[in-house]
């Protein structure tokens, strides 16, 4: 305890709670308000309505949920080889050479995300491979962005985990695939479900690749939510974040009701 | 635990090459993109190498102000985030109350939502027919909206702390939690005062999370987007809404990959420093990247 009278207490709390309810709350509350205004002409919205949920969810609007969340999932569990693949294989490696690929592999969180989409979008639009105008060029550009979080999240877990475990299995006589599977894996497992979840979000999220490199047919929700409210439809991109929102938290509460056999440490 | 034990097994079963599958997917899809900016940077739709490219970008007026912009956008944010990080751990921790745990974690979830959503929000909040100003203007008949600063780089940098603060918070609830009561409560049995507390005892503890957040916020400050481009305002470019506006409005691939490769450049500079800070102080305690 910091703070002894009673008063000096209050304060800070008013003080704390002001701050938060007009950072934390105040923008999430107003986003909800927005997206059940009928109109808004007074300080307030006034007459709710819940048509703008149901132009969320149908035409363009519908398209971009969808296209987010199979982006989302698609590219997190590629991520998710890619990245516990990397953090797996890099255990082999020591030194100098460690420290360099583990750099490596974190590198693509660190670049600015509409560079990666202007380098993906140099890259494939010249042959021999050609992708740009695809929906394979964002499921590529999220996998790579979100792959060093994935990397992150499982080199973490394995960096905590005993290796004692590994060391017992092998001693006695569990072949490498076999002790990856059944020792290993079921081991980090916690850190690969926070290391998928926290994917998920940040794909749901992205913009800066993205807007470089969609095609026509591939617009994700954020792109969607931009362009509604460029062009003045403010109220149904509130509606359309608002759905981002409940979607992202729902498979995180989804996913971190797994049971897993460890407890997270 | 060493890690020469956890990789010996490992390696002495020739694991060594089981590293290239993601390396070549890296290579492929990541570092050869980017080798093509630098390439492009240097030669232009041509194929002689010279740096006129670069002196061309340099030259220009909007070049130097988005890199001005984002540079002093990034150092504000993250100093920003600093300090209402700081004000916000410090009462949920050491002036608790029934709930705080809970409004930590809800502050946590914003690291995993979209930054645009603050910008969104402040629009309604702050902008010319917001709530704000349409509440100062119903009291005191105002001629013209009274709160203008949305479209100022003041908008740009208040949206950041709003969504970047999370990222300080962590860390420094996870350093506060180590701090013993006992040290506080015999320091304010002897007549310390809680400013000399927080002086003496928590802001030196506090230190290390302090640098590895504030170096992680200005790295993500400084490679943030949503925010700036759904803000908006005309006279608020920074460099990654420049590298957009070149390559998707105006077609001119090449000023884009001239400024990617300055912008790249700079974040993996930031990043190096992140990376030293961690080292040093311990720890990937912001536990993101």
């Amino acid at each position: 305890m910091l703070v002894w009278s009673r008063s000096g207490r209050w304060l800070c709390w008013s003080f704390a709670a002001a701050l938060i309810a007009a950072v934390y709350v105040a923008p999430l509350a107003i986003i909800l308000a927005a997206s059940f205004a009928g109109q808004w002409n007074d300080v307030l919205p006034s007459m709710p309505t819940g048509e703008h949920y149901l132009d969320a969810v149908s035409g363009a609007s519908g398209e971009a949920l969808w296209t987010s969340v199979v982006t989302g999932v698609v590219a997190s569990a590629l991520a998710l080889l890619l990245g516990t693949w990397a953090a797996l294989a890099l255990r082999a490696h020591t030194g100098l050479l460690r420290r360099i690929l583990d750099l490596l592999f974190f590198i693509p969180s660190a670049v600015p995300s509409v560079s990666v989409g202007l380098g993906l979008l140099v890259a494939f639009s010249r042959p021999p491979i050609l992708l740009n105008g695809t929906s394979t060029i964002v499921f590529i550009a999220h996998m790579i962005l979100i792959s060093a979080f994935t990397y992150g999240n499982v080199s973490a877990g394995l960096a905590r985990m005993s290796p004692d475990f590994e060391q017992i299995a092998e001693s006695l006589g569990a072949r490498p695939a076999y002790r990856l599977r059944h020792v290993t894996i079921p081991l980090i497992l916690p850190h690969l479900i926070a290391a998928f979840s926290l994917s998920f979000a940040l794909s749901m999220g992205e913009l800066g690749a993205t807007v470089m490199i969609y095609p026509p047919g591939w617009v994700t929700l954020p792109v969607g939510i931009f362009s509604l409210t460029d062009r003045g439809d403010v109220f149904e991109g509130s509606a359309l974040t608002i759905l981002l929102i409940l979607t992202t938290l729902a498979v995180l509460i989804g996913l971190s009701r797994i049971p897993t056999k460890v407890a997270p440490r | 635990m060493s890690e020469a034990a956890l990789a010996r097994p490992l390696a002495a079963a020739g694991g060594r090459l089981w590293i290239l599958p993601p390396l070549l997917v890296l290579t492929g899809l990541f570092f050869y993109p980017l080798s093509l900016i630098a390439t492009q940077a240097l030669t232009g739709d041509g194929t002689t190498v010279s740096l006129d490219h670069f002196a061309a970008v340099f030259r220009s007026g909007l070049f130097l102000g988005a890199l001005w912009h984002t540079a002093w956008i990034a150092v504000a944010a993250s100093a920003g985030c600093l300090m209402l990080g700081f004000a916000i751990a410090l009462v949920l921790s050491f002036v608790p109350f029934p709930g705080a745990k809970e409004i930590a974690r809800f502050i946590d979830t914003f690291i995993a939502l979209p930054t645009f959503l603050a910008a969104l929000a402040f629009t309604f909040i702050y902008g010319s027919a917001g709530v704000v100003n349409g509440a100062l203007v119903e009291l005191f008949g105002f001629e013209t909206p009274p709160v203008d600063f949305l479209y100022s780089p003041w908008g740009v940098i208040l949206a950041e702390i709003t969504v970047y603060t999370p990222f300080v918070l962590r860390p420094l609830m996870a350093a506060f939690s180590l701090i013993e009561a006992s040290q506080i409560e015999v320091a304010s049995s002897l007549g310390a005062r809680a400013p000399r507390i927080v002086r003496q005892i928590i802001l030196p503890a506090a230190m290390p999370a302090l640098l590895a957040g504030g170096s992680l916020c200005l790295l993500l400050t400084v490679n943030e987007f949503g925010i700036v481009l759904f803000i908006g305002a005309k006279g608020v470019i920074t460099l990654p809404l420049l590298v957009y506006d070149k390559a998707i409005q105006e077609f001119d691939y090449t000023a884009a990959c001239v400024i990617a490769v300055i912008n790249v450049a700079l974040s993996l500079s930031l990043y190096l420093v992140y990376r030293a800070v961690i080292a040093r102080v311990g720890g990937r305690n912001a536990g993101v990247v």
